[in-house]
């Protein structure tokens, strides 16, 4: 393990690095944060915030709002409307009820928010979800990973359109309201980035799960299945491929296996139980479940059937993964199994030895996740988690671990099995498949087990185990 | 009526309500008829440029021309020696060199180096850059400056004109360096 490492080309490199710096400053704006919450009267209450040290795991936690009679001194989080607190909610009237206007916003002491890798040039990026603050299964749609290629459209429903041509009998258009009137399919679905963990082939380089692993969000997801338009325009004998194509200023461009379209591509229109939002494709999205992120058209406006794929540069110059004989390998498209423990993770602090329960996500794009197991040892002994949501096949499962830390070093670990029997490798057995000898430029599709390093004082940081 | 009569009058009545059926509950639909006709003229404006050259336009360019457009268009955010630009705000990539490194440890991926073929980079000027104003270059003024790059990076001679039957032909250095994932890996297996 110690003598193979990846290559990353100039780019990725100074990506990393500078992801590394930004990184380093928003963890020391959060720590500033919260030791200005003790001078700054109101926002986290004095007792509150030491409540807060102590159980630094708990960030974002509402901890703070009993006790303290305070005007809401600071600009209230993303998504959230600050409001005074009393002292004692019982004693005072709360809100009436429409003042928001109708639209609710979450709570003013939930604080996680998305966090933009530092690309040159933010119209081209991407941004991380809180992996660490999540609860359940579904990511709240604010918190869905991003990755735009030329920042975000604002697109009018009743204007846009979606064409469907190439090798088909009748082309046609349809409008949201024409798409909206097929028999809908409501699935859950995770969509993850390939580039999920790009940073972390060589050293651990992130210090956070949502650095290491977040571009990976779960919804619910509304739509039409592809398989029901490709009915109503016919198939002409041949077609084996489909170009999707975005309504963006990048004119996002993915070729996608007709069997695949087929099967289970859904064209989306609704994310959990709403409108899908602006940075996720609004008015339409081409959703493929379990295929890497890339590939889930946004903004989509046309599908051509052809006999061949189209070599779209997303497909050429990105999204393929050098070999170290100097090939590349293309078209990888399924997200292998792959799981990671969400609490406790990097930079968190563990109090003091006593029971903790250890939670993560799983998940496939090959199917359904049969089984996580965990380990406390590095991966020595592993025992079974328990599986928190049902599995549904390209959907994560939060799992859990009851475990008693009894306060000497540990590494943590977890470990996907999915119903194709496949078992989420060790870093070392994926650099050894895919780097064959010597070097290898393969930074996508890092599906590894995870470690957290637990240290005697409590303090979890990113380890290579 | 017998049991025997009721059984037979409601199998009838089954019968009879048969053809209605799929109307009531469309359970056997498969057509629905929604959406419009895409006419020719809808879709004239949407392009997609597989490496035969299907669905290049009518148009011409040469790396003299080329020049200019990619000094007036390119070179802010690409730099004045296509070495690219990684200043904060701008991020353009590197398009040449790289040749010969693909195998080594420090791989310089570049138009040059790494694409297979130049009709992606056609498709992929037209329809993304210049990235501050996507799509607002002419035809005429993509293939020469198309045509510039690829005689930056030595693939096509200056002189040489682009158009739709010369690009689809120029032999990418890479051209034959992509191959289909054979994932998954079958020692992963239970
Ligand atoms: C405002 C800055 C800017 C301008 C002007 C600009 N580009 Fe770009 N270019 C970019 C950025 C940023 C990217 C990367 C986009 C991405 O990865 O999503 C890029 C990517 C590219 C790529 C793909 C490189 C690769 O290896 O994948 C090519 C080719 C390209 N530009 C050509 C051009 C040409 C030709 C022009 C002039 C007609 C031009 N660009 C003008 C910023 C710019």
């Amino acid at each position: 393990m110690q003598n193979v490492s990846v290559i990353y080309d100039g780019k990725s490199q100074r990506m990393a690095d500078q992801m590394v710096r930004t990184e380093a400053q928003l963890i020391a704006q959060r720590k500033l944060q919260e030791q200005d919450c003790d001078c700054k009267d109101g926002m986290f209450p004095r007792s509150a915030s030491t409540n807060r040290r102590k159980f630094l795991f708990a960030a974002g936690s509402a901890a703070g709002i009993a006790s303290s009679t305070a005007a809401f001194g600071q600009k209230a989080p993303p998504g959230a409307v600050g409001y005074d607190v009393p002292t004692d909610p019982t004693k005072v009237q709360g809100r009436p009820i429409g003042e928001d206007g109708g639209y609710g916003s979450r709570s003013q002491f939930e604080t996680e928010v998305r966090e933009r890798f530092p690309t040159a040039n933010a119209y081209t990026s991407w941004s991380f979800t809180p992996l660490q603050n999540m609860v359940g299964n579904i990511t709240a749609s604010g918190l869905h990973f991003e990755r735009d290629h030329n920042g975000i459209p604002t697109i009018n429903p009743s204007q846009h359109m979606l064409f469907v041509h190439g090798m088909v009998e009748a082309p046609k258009k349809f409008t949201m309201a024409d798409l909206k009137r097929f028999p809908s399919v409501t699935r859950r679905h995770f969509i993850e980035c390939s580039g999920n963990g790009l940073t972390e082939w060589n050293k651990p380089t992130l210090k956070t799960v949502q650095g290491t692993h977040g571009l990976l969000s779960t919804s619910e997801w509304t739509g039409v299945p592809f398989a029901a338009i490709a009915r109503e325009v016919g198939l002409q004998e041949g077609g084996t491929w489909v170009l999707a194509e975005g309504s963006d200023a990048a004119v996002m461009t993915r070729s996608i296996p007709l069997e695949k379209m087929l099967k289970d591509a859904l064209l989306v229109y609704g994310q959990n139980g709403e409108a899908i939002r602006p940075e996720q494709g609004y008015p339409l999205r081409l959703l493929l479940p379990g295929y890497e992120g890339n590939t889930n058209i946004k903004w989509l406006r046309r599908l051509e059937v052809s006999d061949k794929p189209f070599m779209t540069r997303e497909e050429t110059s990105k999204y393929t993964d050098l070999m170290a004989n100097g090939k590349a390998r293309q078209f990888t498209l399924d997200m292998e199994a792959k799981s990671v423990i969400t609490f406790p993770s990097g930079d968190m602090k563990l109090p003091g030895p006593g029971f903790y329960n250890i939670t993560g996500l799983a998940w496939s794009g090959r199917g359904r996740v049969q089984a996580v197991d965990v380990s406390t040892d590095a991966g020595m002994t592993w025992y079974p988690a328990r599986i928190e949501s049902v599995a549904e096949p390209m959907c994560t499962v939060r799992f859990g671990f009851p475990w008693i830390w009894d306060g000497k070093p540990a590494v943590l670990q977890s470990r996907c099995t999915d119903e194709t029997g496949y078992i989420q490798p060790t870093l070392q057995q994926l650099i050894a498949i895919r780097g064959d000898n010597g070097p290898f430029g393969s930074i996508y599709h890092l599906n590894a087990i995870q470690s957290w390093g637990v240290a005697g004082d409590g303090s979890v940081t990113n380890v290579h185990a | 009526m017998s049991m025997h009569d009721i059984a037979i009058a409601a199998a009838c009545l089954c019968l009879a309500a048969i053809p209605l059926a799929p109307k009531a509950h469309a359970q056997a639909q498969t057509h629905y008829g929604f959406g419009a006709p895409a006419s020719p003229r809808d879709l004239a404006s949407f392009f997609a440029i597989p490496a035969n050259g299907s669905g290049l336009p009518p148009g011409s360019g040469t790396a003299a021309e080329g020049a200019k457009v990619y000094a007036d268009n390119c070179s802010a955010c690409h730099g004045d020696h296509l070495e690219g630009n990684p200043a904060k705000g701008i991020g353009g990539d590197k398009l040449i060199g790289g040749r010969g490194t693909l195998a080594t440890a420090t791989p310089v991926k570049t138009v040059e180096s790494y694409w297979p073929y130049a009709t992606t980079l056609f498709d992929y000027v037209k329809r993304a850059m210049p990235f501050s104003s996507p799509g607002s270059l002419s035809d005429d003024q993509v293939y020469s400056v198309v045509a510039y790059i690829l005689s930056q990076a030595k693939i096509v001679k200056p002189t040489e004109v682009m158009n739709a039957i010369s690009l689809p032909k120029v032999e990418m250095p890479n051209r034959n360096g992509f191959e289909p994932d054979p994932r998954p890996e079958l020692e992963l297996y239970h």
